[in-house]
């Protein structure tokens, strides 16, 4: 079989802001690193983060007395108990050296200008005196479910102009970059994991890649949901090699994010920024109605909370209707022009070119939509995963785990260079002492059974079925039944409904030729693969019997820190069997911060010590 | 009455040997706020699986999905039909090599490019994990980020007369971003490094003044000004250049 070989220290499977941040730290650690990608790496998703990257500097005027402490409080609180809280840490006290040294490589952050200065909260204006002796410092704005302003930011083009500088910095250190080349499994001998077979996704050809240390930062998998904010890359596909292990744990499926503002009908994000910089949840009626269920937080309280109650609030009858559904109104007319075509500039444009509507003067069609993947490979707050010596993973794609089950505005950007910061200082020391035995026994047998698979694909071997309608199919029923809210009844449809699409997954046959870069057979190769993560995303939700963050059960409406404070840890062992095996593990060895009431939010627990009830 | 809409679609695959150019007819039905996007992301799974074309985020912002619509180099997923006649041409862009049908490879050239041009910070300070940022203004954050939107689409070197003519033009992308890096304090190049980069005829001086640059940019960035400044600064240097004492040059 002809194939080409590579060779590297570090192979990074995914080339966004994680993946090149991690790349970044080898490669200046002197270790030879390729980067693979679907795409050219400043086409990543990362660049669609718009609002900002948490980080406790404590500069500007409402962010006085902030401090890593208090971003680790909030970012436990958003999880509902339900992260790391050893990475949680981890994580908010390296956020502020990382953006610093973002500022160093050459991001324009907007800074602090001092003297005083006007805002908005909740649709009121107030003002507010910079302080002078931060004038020029890195200033930041509010975001959902953080006690502080905190949110650094480059108008709202922030994971662009991340994704670029970091960009640059690869092409400095000279990083071999393959776009358009997808890893389609790993190659492993149930111990060590020493690279991946790749498709060239210009040429169609297979690829193999050996190398010391593996990382995957592909991302998250919005695409099994027919409604999400997601790139079109975002379809699991280093879940998918992960999973097929069956030795490397899916950690916490069940815990996906819908956001509160997708815009109608594209499902398009319009930043939480919006809401942090003022702007407001209007109803049919055109009245603000968020205040009323969240005193405190209102329109700025964590976004798993804001999405339940702008459903519940279409629910009451208060949404527009729409040929395309009801849906709620995001109102920044009172920002004024000047405010919008800068700090919001992104979403002065993509109202206007993709909705037909000036939000100077006209109000945002909204509702919530999938968002953000908090479950993910796991790993260990090296970034290690579970269950392979040698396989790193960073950024949305891993269940590092400092979100548990939602995860806070402002806090993926700071994730992806914070712990892409961490973990390649990490994959640096093993690198340091690592030697790889590269067995061809090993290599020529992953690559045959892709090979295979391929060609069974192309003739048509196992069936003729359509890998689009199947994909459509799927993504229908997690849309329908795993999603904002959830229940037993239609956790268990749609598992049994997957299983269904997942036979016919299983009878996937090509009606085009399959030659070169065929679009089809990329589908196709991952189909099968797309289908078992979302399985495990049902399942895992089916069996949570409680509600936590994102996952909202109305049969089982109390969080419970009693059963449930763990994660869970989804295998695939066996590709004949239609259902994962879950394992679970305690949500967190140490708990600095007991859990407890988050400040927004219903308020129904049931405590660690409660009584068992028979 | 919605209209039925008639795309012609460049199509060849050079991985195929019985594959030739030519273009292919598909008729579509036209939905409300139909953007090129859903259009053929239909026609793959309705009539074609092998249709060949590039969308990653389908909002503007990534710049995957340039190509040639009705003969003006633009962003397919912000394109909508009904700003378009029922008769709807799809042309890969040109100067950037085909992968096939309306994909191109736009990812190797920017990347060729972007080491050409060194687009990096350039700067012999270390930076201390321990100290505070830098202060910088904040006006010039904004118009640093002004110069910054840009995507790398393609669309301007797609439009570019002097590109499509000599394969070594840098293009608008590339002038703009050097534009960027010379506002920034942090990058410590000096004039003549700059000029050695763009004050010659693959850099600035190569461009015809056609500006068809600026017409065609899908994030509205004022190349037409950047080109203008540009040459009048690589033009100041260069004077300078050639009035200096030559001992000193060479120092």
């Amino acid at each position: 079989m002809k194939y080409d070989t590579f060779y590297t220290d570090l192979l990074c499977i995914g080339a966004g802001l994680a993946g090149e941040r991690v790349a970044v730290e080898a490669a200046a650690n002197g270790f030879e690193t390729i980067l693979l990608s679907l795409v050219p790496p400043r086409r990543s998703h990362s660049c669609a983060a718009e609002g900002g990257m948490q980080a406790a500097l404590g500069n500007c005027a409402m962010g006085q007395g902030d401090s890593p402490d208090v971003h680790f409080e909030d970012t436990v609180k958003g999880s509902d108990w339900g992260c790391d809280q050893e990475v949680a840490r981890i994580f908010a006290d390296t956020a502020p050296v990382a953006v610093r040294e973002a500022a160093h490589w050459g991001i324009p952050w907007n800074r602090v200008v001092g003297g005083p200065a006007t805002y908005f909260k909740g649709g009121k204006q107030f003002e507010a005196i910079e302080p002078q002796e931060n004038h020029g410092l890195i200033t930041a704005r509010a975001f959902g479910g953080t006690a502080k302003w905190r949110t650094c930011y480059t108008a709202d083009g922030t994971g662009h102009t991340l994704l670029y500088t970091l960009d640059n910095k690869v092409t400095e250190l000279g990083v071999a970059v393959h776009d358009r080349v997808e890893a389609i499994s790993l190659i492993h001998d149930g111990t060590n994991c020493i690279g991946c077979v790749a498709r060239d996704l210009k040429t169609g050809g297979l690829r193999v890649y050996l190398a010391k240390a593996t990382l995957i930062a592909t991302g998250g998998y919005g695409r099994l949901y027919s409604e999400t904010t997601n790139t079109v890359i975002n379809d699991g596909g280093g879940h998918i090699c992960a999973l097929d292990t069956g030795i490397v744990p899916f950690g916490n499926p069940e815990a996906v994010q819908f956001h509160p503002t997708g815009v109608v009908p594209t499902n398009i994000l319009v930043t939480e920024g919006c809401r942090g910089d003022g702007g407001t949840l209007l109803d049919v009626n055109e009245e603000r109605f968020m205040h009323v269920y969240e005193p405190e937080k209102a329109e700025l309280a964590s976004r798993d909370v804001v999405s339940r109650w702008m459903m519940y609030h279409i629910e009451q009858g208060k949404g527009v209707p729409s040929p395309y559904g009801d849906h709620l109104w995001l109102d920044i007319r009172h920002l004024g022009e000047k405010h919008i075509t800068t700090k919001l500039r992104e979403v002065y444009d993509l109202c206007r070119h993709f909705l037909g509507v000036n939000p100077i003067y006209e109000l945002i069609p909204v509702r919530p939509c999938q968002h953000y993947s908090m479950g993910g490979m796991r790993t260990n707050a090296d970034g290690a995963a579970y269950g392979l010596k040698g396989l790193f993973s960073a950024g949305e794609s891993a269940c590092w785990d400092m979100h548990g089950f939602n995860r806070l505005g402002g806090n993926s950007l700071a994730e992806t260079i914070v712990g892409g910061r961490h973990i390649g200082q990490k994959v640096a020391e093993y690198l340091k002492g690592a030697e790889a035995n590269f067995d061809t026994q090993v290599v020529a047998k992953a690559v045959a059974q892709d090979a295979e698979r391929i060609q069974r694909l192309i003739q048509g071997a196992d069936g003729n079925e359509n890998v689009f309608a199947i994909k459509n199919a799927m993504q229908e029923v997690m849309m329908e039944r795993v999603g904002i809210f959830r229940n037993g009844d239609d956790l268990q449809k749609a598992v049994d409904e997957l299983q269904e699409i997942y036979a016919r997954a299983k009878k996937i046959g090509l009606a085009s030729n399959g030659v070169g870069a065929n679009p089809e057979l990329a589908l196709a190769i991952k189909m099968q693969g797309m289908v078992r993560l979302a399985i495990c995303v049902a399942y895992g939700a089916l069996m949570r019997t409680e509600s936590r963050g994102c996952h909202a059960r109305d049969d089982f409406t109390a969080r419970n820190d009693r059963d449930w404070l763990n994660r869970t840890l989804a295998y695939w062992p066996d590709l004949e069997a239609d259902l994962p095996v879950l394992e679970y593990e305690e949500a967190s060895q140490q708990m600095p911060l007991p859990p407890g009431d988050r400040g927004y939010g219903k308020v129904e627990i049931i405590p660690m010590d409660a009584a068992k009830e028979d | 009455m919605s209209r039925q809409l008639k795309f012609n679609i460049f199509r060849y695959n050079p991985q195929d040997p019985d594959s030739v150019p030519h273009t292919d007819t598909f008729l579509l039905e036209e939905t409300p706020s139909l953007t090129l996007f859903i259009a053929l992301n239909k026609i793959r799974e309705e009539q074609d699986p092998s249709l060949q074309f590039d969308f990653a985020c389908r909002m503007a912002i990534c710049g995957s999905c340039g190509m040639v619509i009705n003969g003006r180099p633009g962003l397919a997923c912000k394109t909508l039909t009904e700003e378009l006649p029922e008769e709807i041409t799809l042309m890969p862009l040109p100067v950037f090599e085909l992968v096939g049908d309306l994909s191109v490879d736009t990812g190797s050239w920017f990347r060729t490019t972007n080491t050409k041009i060194e687009s990096w910070i350039h700067t012999d300070k270390e930076f201390d994990p321990n100290a505070i940022e830098e202060r910088m203004e904040n006006d010039l954050a904004n118009a640093i980020f002004e110069l910054e939107r840009c995507i790398e689409c393609g669309c301007c070197v797609a439009a570019c007369g002097t590109a499509n003519m000599r394969d070594d033009f840098i293009g608008a992308f590339a002038l703009n971003r050097i534009a960027r890096f010379m506002l920034d304090p942090r990058d410590e190049r000096s004039e003549n490094d700059y000029f050695d980069v763009v004050g010659t005829d693959q850099g600035v001086f190569g461009c015809m003044g056609l500006l068809a640059c600026e017409d065609v940019c899908p994030r509205e960035i004022p190349l037409q000004d950047q080109l203008g400044i540009l040459r009048r600064k690589m033009g100041f240097i260069g004077l300078k250049n050639i009035f200096k004492p030559k001992a000193k040059a060479v120092g």
